[in-house]
């Protein structure tokens, strides 16, 4: 249940600003330190680490449902076994996000009203569907590990419960690329019919996974100062740059087509990509990608048809303890 | 449908370890429904985990009988290639999830019994099924004490819960008599020790299952009509659309491995 009230902080002193605190913060960013919850941060520190965690903590939660599609259609048992694992795992990650978001000052209860009212965003990737067992291999090779390009830097974050956060999700998203891998290549492997669902998924999934790292470097709004606060230390090109040479060998190896007959490898040894459909990113951003509303749609009605039974908790909860104090006053 | 049914050399034996796999697997498979839906993401976790022990289940015992029957069958084939008429579950546990009281009260009355079905089966002659039947207990009673502390939470929640809850005992007390039914395939393994008699079991049952019912401030029904049929093949409407989902891609791309 997320009923807790954290995000009263009436009689201390973190909301106050001075240049002094904010040089001593900075210093102790600059000499690696970790950032813990009750040390003082600057108010605008707390709101970017607030909006990422909780946007992180939302994808992980939105992101249970396109492979959760396919949990009931699973190929075999332990398909089935393993996918229902991984996706608990996701759910977990969403967990202790919100956990570590909560440490901030914000709770859970207003994180999630935030994405359910459409406010606050998550992933752009998780509003395309899966449409065949093919996607929860592509998106356990391609979408679990862009997360993992995008998160391995995330441990050394300065905010100690995020960094701390993210060491465990780390390991368990690298186990879930694997996973997904080892589906496309059984796919690659087996009948005509299913390397070519196999290829098929990758055409689709390609794209929208480039753009998992968020806008080029130069219209990116929050990059620069992360980068000072140590909450980001590699930026979004970079790390699409690491992803994409990371993948070229494995859709080698799998014997798959990238869908970008124009990408070559340059002196350096990077594979260079055509131009990224930043108008489709924006538009799914912006609430119109093909399955947006489906998923809000399915948060909400899990949210709304559950609320009896958290009411029904509270009460209970309430009662049991006015049980307890009744027999104690006895 | 394109892959053909297998068939089952439905020895006691064979019988017997079909039918505990195929109410551990639909009931996992009910439970897996609920992932990314649940009405708040601890039961998200919870559900899934409950799925996965059973899920885990289904798979030893459909081990087992493939190596009792010795022909080409394996977990997958008996999963996936069986039809209605082949599946051995209980009624109880291929019901649909419904609301959260449904889900719960269906898992409370299957798990109160399981519990007390496993650890008697640890003393079965067969070391597998003993084997099994100690790891089985052990996540019974977990799911036991799961769905009883929901139980009473809901019967003594707020008005809304207590109504949905009484109206899932209602709607499910039907189908908790078939646990404890024996045919003349099981009762030789009965008496050869390979097996319990269920039947030992409905005292304890009852009383588990009205200890808690009393505490959550709800009723057990008062018609004892019980529904039969699933230890047959003579299932509930229900079973036939999940596992047409279930088994739709080994049904559909022949030969495939996944």
């Amino acid at each position: 249940m997320y009923t807790q009230a954290l995000n009263s902080s009436d009689g201390d002193d973190r909301g106050i600003e001075d240049a002094g605190r904010a040089a001593q913060f900075q210093a102790r960013i600059d000499a690696d330190d970790r950032i813990e919850p009750n040390d003082w941060m600057p108010a605008a520190y707390r709101k970017t680490l607030t909006r990422q965690i909780s946007q992180h903590a939302h994808s992980e939660i939105v992101g249970m449902l396109p492979e959760g599609n396919w949990i009931t259609r699973a190929p075999s048992l332990r398909r089935k076994a393993a996918l229902l694992a991984k996706v608990q795992d996701e759910c977990g990650h969403g967990l202790y996000l919100y956990a570590a978001a909560e440490t901030l000052g914000t709770s859970r209860e207003e994180l999630v009203d935030g994405m359910l009212s459409g406010k606050a965003k998550y992933s752009s990737i998780f509003n395309y569907p899966t449409l065949t067992w093919a996607d929860i291999g592509t998106i356990g090779w391609l979408v679990d590990g862009a997360a993992i390009m995008n998160q391995i830097p995330l441990c050394r974050c300065s905010y100690g419960p995020y960094a701390r956060a993210m060491i465990r999700v780390c390991k368990e998203e690298s186990f879930h690329q694997r996973q997904g891998f080892e589906i496309m290549v059984t796919l690659c492997r087996g009948t005509a019919e299913q390397k070519a669902m196999a290829q098929n998924a990758l055409n689709r999934w390609w794209w929208p996974v480039l753009m998992m790292f968020g806008p080029p470097d130069q219209a990116s709004q929050h990059s620069d100062t992360s980068t000072k606060w140590k909450i980001k230390r590699f930026s979004n090109d970079e790390l699409r740059q690491k992803f994409v040479d990371a993948t070229v060998p494995q859709a080698e190896f799998l014997g798959l087509t990238i869908p970008d007959p124009g990408m070559k490898q340059n002196a350096n040894g990077n594979w260079e990509y055509s131009a990224i459909d930043w108008d489709e990113f924006k538009q799914v951003l912006a609430g119109n990608g093909p399955c947006n509303r489906d998923r809000l749609a399915a948060r909400r009605k899990a949210h709304d048809e559950g609320a009896w039974v958290r009411e029904a908790a509270a009460a209970y909860a309430e009662k049991r303890k006015n049980r307890q104090l009744a027999q104690a006053a006895e | 449908m394109a892959v053909a049914n297998i068939e089952v050399s439905e020895t006691p034996l064979v019988l017997y370890a079909l039918r505990r796999a195929d109410d551990a697997l639909i009931l996992g498979h009910r439970l897996s429904e609920w992932c990314g839906h649940a009405p708040a993401l601890e039961e998200d976790m919870a559900l899934a985990n409950m799925g996965l022990d059973l899920l885990g289940q289904a798979r030893e015992l459909y081990g087992y009988a493939a190596k009792v029957e010795g022909r080409d069958n394996d977990e997958d084939k008996f999963a996936y290639l069986r039809d209605v008429r082949q599946y051995r579950n209980l009624l109880l546990v291929e019901q649909p999830n419904g609301d959260f009281a449904r889900t719960l009260v269906r898992q409370f009355f299957y798990a109160a019994f399981a519990d007390l079905y496993w650890r008697a089966m640890m003393a079965s002659k067969d070391p597998t099924l003993a084997a099994i039947a100690a790891k089985s207990e052990k996540e019974s009673a977990y799911h036991l004490r799961h769905s009883s502390e929901w139980i009473v939470r809901l019967g003594d929640g707020t008005a809304e819960s207590h109504r949905r809850a009484q109206d899932a005992i209602d709607h499910l007390w039907s189908y908790t008599g078939e646990m404890f039914a024996v045919d003349d395939s099981e009762r030789g393994l009965i008496v050869s020790g390979i097996a319990i008699d269920p039947a030992s079991l409905q005292p304890r049952w009852l009383k588990t299952v009205t200890g808690i019912v009393n505490e959550a401030t709800l009723q057990l029904p008062a018609n004892n009509w019980m529904q039969k049929g699933g230890r047959s093949g003579s299932h509930s409407e229900h079973l036939g659309h999940l596992l047409s989902e279930l088994q739709s891609l080994p049904r559909t791309f022949p030969g495939a491995t996944w």
